[in-house]
């Protein structure tokens, strides 16, 4: 998995480029948590436009950086699911928890 | 119902198999000419179903995924994954939303219910040590 970053105006957007699974899951997880202990942003958004597929290995992922953040009062959110994904947070009730932007 | 066509792969259950199961196993669907939406849905669930394999089937020893999809003359495709690992002691319970016995790894729970969401339907068999087989069918492409 590779990743691009971006931080303006305390909002910071990262951009995993792949697919997020049970293979890509450790990676992702200790890539974003180096990120949250640095903590130099005030809200984070994961952008899916480059993730081709999620199953719910990535919901597990998911959640567990939500809780992270949610302990430091830093909001998640994620943009650009592709319909692939779009279900697989539908079907999971997984919109309750993490709301899609599209900024 | 006539069987059309079957593949049969057996794979190591390890890490970034359930990539190359998703794919061959769409891969093996598309002369049914699915839907893109139907083509994701057979992805969505044979990674679930490969995943469970290589998270939980075998701890702390080698083994084997068995993969087995058939095609049949009305369109409908079966997929059944099979290992001969530890089995689920409790297969109502690990059907419930996130129900997972790997909280602290981060496993959300959400693979049988994704599986049902995502096919036609679901069954799963399991004898404790003796494995798993878990098999789902899918009515894909123009008649569906």
């Amino acid at each position: 998995m590779i990743f691009e970053t971006d931080l303006s105006n305390g909002i910071l957007r990262v951009s995993p480029m792949g697919e997020l699974d049970v293979r890509s899951a450790p990676e992702t997880r200790h890539y974003l948590d180096k990120l949250i202990d640095k903590g130099n942003f005030r809200e984070l958004i994961l952008d899916f436009r480059k993730v081709d597929f999620m199953d719910s290995t990535g919901i597990g992922v998911l959640l567990g950086r939500y809780k992270l953040l949610q302990k430091r009062g830093i909001p998640l959110s994620v943009s650009h699911l592709n319909d692939q994904i779009d279900k697989v947070f539908r079907v999971s009730g997984l919109y309750q928890i993490i709301k899609a932007v599209e900024k | 119902m006539k069987i059309t066509n079957n593949v049969k792969m057996i794979l190591p259950a390890i890490r970034g198999n359930e990539g190359f199961a998703r794919a061959a196993v769409a891969a093996f669907c598309a002369p049914l000419s699915p839907t893109i939406e139907e083509i994701n849905d057979v992805k969505t669930a044979v990674s679930e179903a490969v995943t469970n394999v290589i998270v939980h089937a075998y701890p702390n020893k080698e083994g084997e995924c068995t993969i087995d999809v058939t095609i049949y003359d009305d369109d409908v495709v079966t997929v059944q994954i099979i290992d001969e690992g530890t089995g689920v002691k409790d297969i109502e319970e690990a059907k419930k939303p996130f129900y997972t016995t790997k909280s602290a790894d981060e496993h959300s729970g959400m693979g049988f219910t994704i599986m049902e969401a995502f096919m036609d339907s679901l069954e799963v068999f399991s004898e404790s040590g003796r494995g798993t087989s878990v098999i789902m069918r899918k009515k894909i492409g123009k008649n569906a």
